[in-house]
């Protein structure tokens, strides 16, 4: 009953966040491609917030963008609020947060992906891998479609044994009552991959006419936004922006969740997944913060042309009749109806450690895993995944070597080394706080940290590439220009730092000392000596946080440096833990479960101790020596 | 490969008349060059050359040991990389004294089995050796970490696991500010930032005065005695000796010929220097000469100034007193059994009144009134010994320091209107340094604070 229904460089299975970048990649980089999606209706699909981007989000989103992919832009597209966060605090954690019009995101999307070269989307859902002598061929779908391909990319978000879960009601189901994907987790069982059961959840979502908005705040956009590709023209920026809301939970509602915690899946047992930390459920946050007196609501509308409205901060797997009355709880919802019901969604993950930092698996050669099925969350987390699943998958079928992204360059890079090297026990959120640069990691800088390696995989089209080039050369030149020019202490800049609260000037100064002084800003230094060729905005608030930070961005320069020597210091693939004479037995055991590439990733398997590296090193240096000797 | 440079003491510890802290890297002459005072800059010593001088602490100029320094540069060294060897008296104080001087200029103290694993991974160890270079590494970690288990459950843990814990939370304060910005949780201030890390500064000066204390406890008071003859120098060490009957050892020195004695004064150690010296010839001054004199004076942590009650002061007492201002000395008006000739008013203009101590060490009187004033002097107000052997090492000691600076420019960084997220690049590291002490993984710990102190989600 099965047929041949064709040949493809690259599969890609689900069309997610993660599924998008993987094939857009893969296609883009000259691969005939394939991209597989259980129902077309739901490519790009937001199955929770309608929201991209926020502190170490967004910062994925720019570093997508930066290599070549499409989030950035598609969201800048399709944005109904931008709003720049953090402003109030250093460059490295400004953050971009847009609120999407999720059904033009999704249709933005799906036409980008359907005008695409070499990439063919279609409806059809994978029951099986196909692998030969541990190399993944292809894959067969429910209809009995086989296709063959050089590299398979899953990208199956929540839907492996997906199950819903509102009060005591239950049944298997992906999101938004979407098929699950049953056989294809059976599938991966038999391969020999470790599964683990996660859980998720979304907040129920209300009709806007039934909103007493008076009773709420307004949360507006601002006002001249900025926007998270770097190819986003200052003309596409004229875009009438819709606010959000917000209001507070009350005592009421506090109450009327105590009284029904005994039909709260979360505490009844019914759910035996791991949620996450970050993302509770309301219920979850009163037991475990029963001195917090109220929470926060944000109403977020759900597009342009629709009355729908998430519900931030009520994600729940309470039954539909507690819901609703946990709604009409909230001051400005009291008579709100009900357009969706929230639930939780336990889903089927592959413990991430079981994949190579090219988001191989270890197992199958040539099979790839990215997004939710990583055990991360968020859509950012998954396109960040999926691009570099796609990447890594294309440069595999022509013959090339992976690329990683260190944790150095990009918070991509971040994600994917702790979830390859530490795995996670709940799903993985990218936080700021996980970058140990996260000065070097800003914001405004992913061009700089990675247009380079977009350009070079053959991501970046020249002239994007060119126009990054010219960048970059007039922000080096302005830094040198600032250098040398002299700042006497005349009555001009006396007045300019006297109207900043800064001391005056004793001697006469560079323009980098200056602009070095906190209250000192680029606009300021400008006025006194105009840079003689024009700069862009961008360009100007790069010179600044270039010259401002200098200090703090020595220090974790050198601290890279420092490090970057064990992240040079490469493992050999077919090393033997458990004849290395002193390793100590726990270290043996995480070192050959991880297969760790350098020693730097080495060190940050945790129970593998300074000492078990000095070990490792000099058993490196012998079997260099030995190898060495035995070539000559 | 290059590499950091690294230190550690390469003698057994305790044993033996002189101590070597051995020293590698590319910075090895360029860090040491600075410490050490002599007729020659070590940038300048050429290669397996050994030079005379003293280590002197460039902050404040103190001498802390005469030294031999031996300088190799790689390749033809131990480890193939620049080495600078210093080689320091024996016993503790001294080798301790210069490794955490060593370590505060920002060298980094050696992993066990350090060196040998440098010298294999650069060949000058023989590849067959590899095994053996693996042992003694496993080795010297397995005891380094029971040690520093034992550490753990200790005192020091116990005072630096909470000052952590008032970091932590402050971290997981600040972080969530930046993750969560629209979050109803107070934006944290560079006031508050500064508050925190000055109480946090105050404790880690505090452990680091103990560390000084601590050393003492250990490692004895190092004592001079000085004073003209006749002054009751030798009946003073009498008295002090018969007191305790507890002259502990008696080592002598290698490359000077000054003896040192071990008494107990209300159970601080006192290694009393120039022991012999004062009983053969009654006369430190007079026997070693003034720049000699001097130089002992330099090392003692503390001058007891023997002066006679019976007779006037002398010039060369006057000289004595103003060498002694600023210096931790005590005078010791001796012989108040005979009638006084001494001019008081005089001593007091030179010494505090509470440093002035009057005793008969002939009748034994006032020996507790000494005892009273080396207490007041050392402990600031009263021994605590149960507090005092917190901080042990000259790793710890670095550490602190470390932490200190950290949390100082964590504080200039919030007066300067330095945007939060950069001062937590310093608190993040003082709360690092503070784990490293006391062994603590870095870990999740931060997530695990940001999710229990604080609700959050959409």
């Amino acid at each position: 009953m099965g047929y041949q229904a064709g040949e493809y460089d690259v599969i890609v299975i689900g069309a997610g966040h993660a599924g998008c970048e993987a094939a857009l990649a893969s296609a883009r980089m000259g691969c005939e491609t394939l991209l597989l999606t259980i129902n077309l209706d739901m490519v790009a699909f937001m199955p929770c917030n309608p929201s991209v981007g926020g502190p170490a989000k967004g910062h994925v989103v720019r570093e997508i963008d930066a290599l070549g992919g499409e989030m950035g832009r598609n969201i800048d597209k399709t944005y109904i609020q931008m709003r720049m966060l953090n402003t109030g605090k250093g460059p490295a954690v400004h953050a971009l947060r847009a609120q999407a019009d999720k059904f033009l995101y999704q249709h933005t999307m799906k036409e980008t992906i359907e005008k695409t070269d070499r990439l063919t989307l279609r409806q059809g859902m994978a029951e099986d891998l196909i692998v030969e002598d541990g190399v993944c061929r292809g894959v067969v779908t429910k209809t009995g479609a086989e296709y063959r391909a050089k590299a398979v990319v899953l990208t199956t978000g929540t839907y492996l044994r997906g199950k819903v879960i509102m009060g005591e009601l239950m049944y298997e189901s992906g999101p938004n009552n979407q098929q699950p994907s049953v056989k294809l987790s059976e599938s991966l069982r038999k391969l020999g991959l470790e599964l683990v059961r996660f859980k998720t959840g979304t907040p129920p979502r209300v009709h806007k006419d039934t909103i007493d908005f008076v009773k709420t705040e307004i949360q507006p956009g601002d006002e001249s936004p900025k926007f998270f590709s770097f190819e986003t023209e200052y003309s596409d920026r004229a875009n009438e922006q819709l606010p959000c809301w917000l209001t507070y939970t009350s005592e009421d509602t506090h109450r009327i969740i105590n009284d029904n915690l005994h039909r709260a899946p979360m505490f009844s047992g019914a759910i035996e997944g791991t949620g996450p930390r970050y993302c509770p459920s309301i219920e979850d946050k009163i037991v475990r913060f029963a001195d917090k007196p109220k929470h926060q609501i944000f109403l977020e509308p759900e597009g342009r042309n629709t009355k729908e409205y998430y519900v931030q901060g009520l994600s729940t797997s309470m039954p539909e009749d507690v819901q609703l009355q946990i709604l009409r709880s909230i001051p400005g919802l009291e008579k709100v109806e009900m357009m969706r019901t929230g639930y939780a969604i336990e889903y089927d993950a592959v413990v991430p450690t079981q994949l190579w930092p090219s988001l191989e698996t270890k197992l199958v050669t040539n099979l790839f895993t990215a997004g939710q099925i990583n055990g991360t969350s968020g859509y950012e987390e998954a396109a960040g995944q999926g691009i570099m699943a796609g990447i890594n998958a294309a440069r595999k079928v022509k013959g090339e070597e992976p690329v990683i992204i260190e944790r150095s360059a990009g918070y991509i890079g971040v994600m994917i080394d702790d979830l390859v090297t530490k795995g996670t026990n709940e799903p993985y959120r990218l936080l700021t706080s996980r970058a140990e640069y996260r000065l070097l990691l800003r914001h405004d800088n992913a061009d700089l940290r990675l247009t380079p390696l977009g350009h070079e995989i053959g991501l970046i089209k020249e002239e994007r590439y060119e126009k990054f080039l010219e960048k970059k050369a007039k922000v080096e030149a302005e830094i040198g220009r600032l250098k040398e020019i002299r700042i006497k202490p005349d009555e001009e800049v006396q007045a300019m730092l006297a109207s900043r609260d800064s001391a005056p000037l004793q001697n006469t100064t560079d323009g980098i000392t200056l602009l070095r002084r906190p209250e000192v800003a680029y606009s300021d230094v400008e006025k006194l000596s105009p840079s003689p060729v024009e700069l862009s905005e961008e360009m100007k608030e790069q010179v600044e946080i270039q010259i401002k930070y200098t200090g703090y961005i020595e220090k974790q320069l050198q601290q890279v440096e420092r490090l970057g020597k064990m992240e040079k210091k490469r493992i050999p693939d077919d090393i033997d833990y458990g004849i290395i004479h002193g390793l100590a037995t726990e270290a043996k055991q995480k070192l050959d479960k991880v297969r760790p590439l350098s020693l730097g990733q080495a060190s940050r398997i945790s129970g593998v101790t300074p000492a078990d590296l000095s070990i490792l090193l000099v058993h490196l240096e012998h079997y260099n020596r030995v190898t060495a000797a035995r070539g000559s | 490969m290059t590499e950091d440079t690294i230190a550690a003491v390469a003698t057994a510890l305790g044993e033996g008349s002189i101590a070597v802290v051995r020293v590698s890297g590319p910075e090895a002459v360029e860090k040491i060059a600075p410490l050490f005072r002599s007729r020659l800059d070590l940038r300048e010593a050429p290669t397996h050359t050994v030079n005379y001088g003293w280590i002197e602490d460039p902050a404040d100029g103190a001498v802390l040991d005469e030294v031999l320094v031996t300088v190799m540069r790689g390749p033809r060294s131990f480890t193939a990389e620049d080495v600078v060897e210093i080689s320091t008296h024996g016993g503790i104080v001294a080798v301790q004294s210069v490794l955490e001087l060593v370590l505060r200029s920002g060298i980094r103290i050696a992993e066990p089995g350090e060196f040998t694993k440098r010298a294999f991974l650069n060949g000058r160890i023989d590849l067959a050796q590899a095994e053996a270079v693996i042992d003694l590494i496993r080795s010297k970690s397995n005891r380094a970490f029971q040690l520093a288990r034992r550490q753990s459950e200790g005192a020091l843990s116990k005072r630096i696991a909470p000052l952590r814990q008032k970091l932590l939370e402050l971290l997981a304060h600040v972080e969530v500010n930046i993750d969560y910005p629209e979050h109803d949780v107070a934006e944290m201030t560079a006031a508050a930032i500064a508050e925190t890390c000055g109480i946090a500064l105050q404790e880690v000066r505090m452990l680091l005065k103990t560390a000084a204390e601590g050393k003492i406890l250990r490692e004895g008071i190092v004592t001079a005695i000085v004073g003209r003859p006749n002054a009751g120098k030798s009946s003073l060490l009498n008295a002090l000796a018969h007191d305790n009957k507890a002259i502990v050892t008696d080592i002598p020195g290698t490359t000077r010929d000054i003896v040192e004695e071990s008494v107990s004064l209300a159970g601080v150690p006192l290694r009393l220097l120039d022991t012999a010296g004062i009983r053969e010839t009654s006369d430190v001054v007079e026997r070693i000469g003034v720049e000699r004199s001097r130089g002992a004076l330099n090392e003692a942590d503390l001058i007891l100034l023997v002066l006679n009650h019976h007779e006037p002061l002398h010039e060369d007492e006057r000289l004595l007193m103003k060498e002694l201002a600023g210096r931790p000395a005590i005078a010791v008006v001796n012989k108040i059994d005979l009638p006084g000739a001494l001019d008081l008013e005089e001593v007091k203009r030179e010494i505090p009144e509470e440093r002035i101590v009057f005793l008969s060490a002939k009748e034994g009187e006032g020996i507790d009134r000494l005892e009273q004033a080396v207490s007041k002097l050392f402990f600031s107000g009263g021994v605590e010994s149960d507090d005092l052997t917190y901080v042990s090492n000259a790793r710890h000691i670095s550490l602190l320091h470390l932490a200190a600076k950290s949390l100082e420019d964590a504080i200039a960084a919030s007066e300067a209107g330095i945007p939060i997220d950069l001062i937590q690049i310093d608190l993040t590291t003082a709360w690092e340094q503070l784990g490293e002490i006391i062994g603590d993984a870095v870990g999740e710990s931060l997530l695990d604070q940001i999710f229990s102190q604080f609700c959050l989600g959409k």
